[in-house]
């Protein structure tokens, strides 16, 4: 298939800016997303962590740069997927969620109902799968759309604060579902604000301040040498504004 | 006093002219609604997904025409079935079918304006989502309008209300032909005019009854889908 010949990877934005009206949610970022560990992206609200998940998905066309994934430049869906903070369940049920992600992938018609099972089963959710998507619970919604997002069989997995309003259960739960994912292959860049997430599942941290690449480091180094000083106020607590 | 009890005894006794009449208002209705619906539902919801010059007024158009007064609406449609009319030929006039074609040119922009609203209120939620799922046009307007078919039940409601209701139109393309093209609305209107008050009311309570029952219906298919899928 054409298809699988085609990489998303390396990812790579070359001064990047993203802006809407006077306000700038990226400024002349330049980054490298390679195959290997997950990269989480950390920073305060309204670092731009969302903004540059959403650039790198190919959902916002940048201001200003340029975003190439494998080289190309068209934002025409390559084999990414994506995560929204707040992902929205269509009005069907659980397995007809996942059943539609698995269409829109290009999942042949007799293939999709085992698929969703398996999906399902990945995620924990067989048991739900007949109920209405959108009468489950927060951390619930998250797991389907992971499923959904799945379905793609992404090479890469964009997600936006997936735990962020998650009891800790919850989270552990999501948490593994990413590291198998990454384990079988799949990039993952995770945005979070949680160090304690970061340092469970990153490989490379991706720090910004207020729209700027503040610091792309291994999370050794990261955590253990910080080389700016909002970088080092964040990892201790303080207030980076 | 037993002349306002006319109408429910006709009712009430089987009598075939009554039920035809009611018949036949139900069936131009309901197949007036059906044509709109095909038309309005994926006409409303192109408005809502496309941007294209021009576009603002064909929305504020298509909204006032929500307000095209039944007479003139028949009158147009009249002109153009007319033996002499661009489409005479086909001997459409004072028949059913000129009735449903000029019930559902007044039902469409109902179906369409409310429809544009709902799917461009939807399209502002999904549309990250939908994006990243790499969903295609046709692919964005048929996704729309299902999850959005709750709503879209009651734009459907109100164009059958508006048909169900009007006498200007039908009377015009249909001519109010005993037996072939006489509906309640038109008959109403005529026994009025008769002095037949009584008959008129209770043709008017039938008809009320009709549409609540209609309503009532879809409410209750409503409440039983929105609790398995919603």
């Amino acid at each position: 298939m054409m298809r699988a010949a085609l990489t998303d990877l390396p990812l790579i934005l070359d001064r990047v800016s993203l802006s809407a009206g006077a306000t700038t949610m990226l400024d002349r970022l330049d980054l490298a997303i390679t195959p290997g560990a997950p990269t989480l992206v950390l920073g305060p609200n309204g670092a731009g962590k969302t903004s540059l998940l959403r650039v790198c998905m190919g959902l916002a066309a940048p201001s200003a740069g340029t975003v190439s994934w494998g080289g190309r430049t068209d934002r025409g869906l390559g084999r990414r997927a994506m995560l929204l903070q707040k992902p929205v369940m269509l009005r069907r049920s659980v397995a007809a969620n996942v059943a539609y992600g698995l269409a829109q992938a290009g999942c042949p018609r007799h293939r999709r109902a085992a698929r969703t099972e398996e999906l399902l089963d990945r995620v924990g959710l067989l048991g739900l799968a007949a109920r209405p998507a959108r009468r489950l619970s927060g951390g619930e919604q998250q797991r389907v759309a992971l499923a959904r997002a799945l379905a793609r069989e992404p090479e890469i997995l964009l997600l936006d604060e997936p735990t962020a309003s998650l009891d800790p259960a919850a989270t552990r739960h999501v948490e593994e579902i990413i590291l198998m994912a990454s384990q079988s292959g799949t990039k993952i860049v995770m945005a979070s604000h949680d160090l304690g997430q970061v340092r469970r599942l990153a490989g490379d941290v991706v720090f910004l301040v207020r729209g700027r690449l503040c610091e792309h480091a291994s999370v050794g180094d990261f955590f253990d040498r910080p080389s700016s000083a909002e970088a080092a106020a964040f990892i201790h607590g303080e207030l980076v504004l | 006093m037993s002349e306002g009890l006319d109408a429910w005894q006709l009712i009430a006794s089987g009598d075939a002219t009554l039920i035809s009449i009611v018949r036949l208002s139900l069936t131009v209705t309901l197949a007036a609604v059906a044509v709109a619906a095909v038309v309005g539902l994926p006409l409303g919801a192109l408005l809502a997904l496309t941007r294209f010059p021009g576009r603002s007024t064909l929305v504020v158009l298509v909204n006032g025409f929500m307000g095209l007064p039944p007479v003139v609406v028949g009158l147009t449609v009249y002109l153009l079935l007319s033996r002499s009319g661009p489409l005479g030929e086909f001997g459409l006039l004072f028949t059913p079918a000129a009735m449903v074609i000029a019930q559902a040119l007044l039902v469409v922009p109902i179906i369409a304006a409310l429809t544009r609203q709902t799917i461009e209120d939807l399209w502002r939620e999904y549309r990250d989502e939908l994006t990243a799922m790499g969903v295609g046009p046709t692919g964005r307007v048929a996704t729309l309008l299902w999850d959005s078919r709750f709503s879209l039940i009651t734009a459907l409601l109100a164009g059958f209300g508006r048909a169900a209701g009007e006498v200007g139109a039908v009377m015009i393309v249909g001519g109010n032909i005993e037996g072939f093209t006489r509906t309640m609305t038109t008959t109403i209107a005529l026994e009025t005019s008769k002095g037949d008050l009584p008959l008129a009311m209770g043709l008017g309570a039938i008809l009320i009854g009709l549409i609540l029952a209609i309503n009532a219906a879809a409410w209750g298919l409503r409440l039983w889908s929105e609790q398995r899928v919603a």
